[in-house]
This record gives structure tokens, sequence and C-alpha cells, in this order.
């Protein structure tokens, strides 16, 4: 980009609004989701009732076991669990 | 001047674990992301918060891959780009085309203009004081001079003068800083 006036700086100021805060805190916390996936994951390797109630409703599991239900973690345990 | 990690500053310390960088990374190119599918691709609030994810995600996943650390911006355009086109060749496939909605030719005015914010916003970033408030306030977020002059505690008349000031203040950062052919990727 050259030219530097006023009405166009406003002008792409005004182009990039925040993104919902949601969602970028869901994006930041990405770290502690994967070391959350991690554990979850180890845990129904180790207990095949624990996995088998994954498999039959990852979410309802997930809430009884008082994980936290980050949208990461979910899409990643549903593409593990699919072919089970 | 504010002192802020560059690009490839910021991608050394997330490849090394550092969570904070992460959590910066993210907060730099959020609105980045989040225009190019609502605004460039015009995907519904669903899609957009889908690719958003899906783009971080990824992102976090593949920061080893990355050659180039000053790269990542073009990297996340690239990915957002796809990850847009993805989901509206999905859709495409589900329902009946809407008219144009595969017409990505039309979007790259929008594109470069979105570029083009972002390096804005990057320069608002380095300004000094409160100017970086004022009209991300003001020119972003919509807000009104009296609730920026509420959250700032400064009288709403002078908000206007405040933002005029700030403006000059941004353009002559950034016409020093083309003189200066400062090097891409550092701030």
């Amino acid at each position: 980009m050259t030219a530097f006036n006023e009405e166009r700086l406003a002008r792409l100021i005004r182009a990039l609004p925040p993104a919902p805060a949601a969602w970028v805190r869901a994006a930041q916390e990405l770290p502690l989701a994967r070391a959350g996936l991690d554990e979850i994951v180890a845990r129904a390797e180790a207990d095949a009732d624990f996995k088998a109630r994954l498999v039959a409703d990852l979410e309802a599991a997930l809430e009884a076991e008082g994980y936290e239900r980050h949208p990461v973690v979910i899409e990643a345990l549903k593409v593990r669990f699919k072919s089970e | 001047m504010a002192q802020i990690l560059s690009d490839s500053q910021l991608v050394a310390r997330c490849r090394s674990g550092d969570q904070q960088a992460w959590a910066e990374l993210v907060d730099r190119f959020s609105r980045y992301v989040y225009a190019i599918s609502v605004q460039g691709f015009r995907l519904s609030e669903a899609d957009a918060e889908d690719v958003f994810q899906e783009v971080f995600a990824r992102a976090y996943e593949h920061l080893d891959k990355l050659r180039d650390d000053a790269a990542v911006r073009p990297w996340l355009a690239q990915l957002t780009r796809r990850l847009c086109i993805d989901r509206l060749r999905s859709a495409s496939r589900e329902g009946p085309t809407v008219d144009g909605e595969l017409d990505l030719v039309g979007s790259e005015e929008t594109l470069t203009t979105l570029e083009d914010a972002l390096t804005i916003h990057e320069a608002l970033a380095a300004t000094p004081g409160h100017c970086r408030e004022i009209l991300d306030r003001f020119f972003a977020r919509d807000e009104s001079y009296r609730t920026i002059g509420e959250a700032l505690d400064l009288p709403a008349g002078t908000i206007a003068s405040r933002i005029s000031r700030c403006l000059g203040r941004l353009r002559e950062f950034l016409e020093g800083r083309t003189e200066a052919d400062t090097p891409s990727g550092s701030r």
C-alpha cells in the first residue's frame, strides 16, 4: 500500500472489527485443550468402559466425567472414535 | 513506541511451547481470519466460527512445518481461504448454489483490502498513548464518543479532536516507516 490519507486509514481500521470474544478465547485455549485431549485418549485406551461410553455419546460421557467440552477436543475425539 | 514482537519472534516462541505467545498470535490474527471468512467469502456466522477454529487448530498443529516464521501471515491467510472455499463447495453440494457463491474472483478486491487493513492495525499497535484504543474503539468497534469517553475517562467533547490527532500520528508513523524502508516482518 502506498497512500496514507486519513480517510483511507479510517476505512482500513474499520475493515477489521474484532472477532467474537468467545471464538478468540477458544482458540487461545488450544494448548490447554490439547493437553486435556491427550488425557482423555490415554484414559479411553486404559478404560474400556469409559471408551464405550465415549463412543456411544461423546458429549454426555465427557460431561458426566467433568471434562470441559472444548470444541477442538470434541472434534478431535469425534474423528478419533468415528470408526470404533 | 511500544515494543512488539515481530511475527517471526512470536512464531518461534509459540513453537517453544510458550502459551502466552500462542494467545498473542491468536489475538494478532483473529480479526484477519474472521474478516476473510465473513467479508471475503461471506460465510454465515456458524460456518465462519467453524473455519476460525479450524484455522487456528491446524496452525497450532502444523506450526513446526512453517518454513519461514515471518510468513505466518500469508500462511494463515491461505489456510483460511482454502477452508472457506472447502466450506462453500461443501454447501453447494448439499443444496442449490446461490448465484455468485463460488465466484471467488469477485472477492479478491476485498481480500486485498483486508491485507492492507491488517498492516494498518499492526502499525496502530505501535502508535503511542491512547491512539490505538481510541481509533480501534471508534472505527473498528463502532463505539460512540460518549462510550469511548466513559471507558477511557476522557471528556466526550475531546474525542473527535483526539481521533483526528491520532489518525495524523498514524499517518506520520506509516510514512516514516515507508521512508525508512523497514523490512517486512520487523516492527
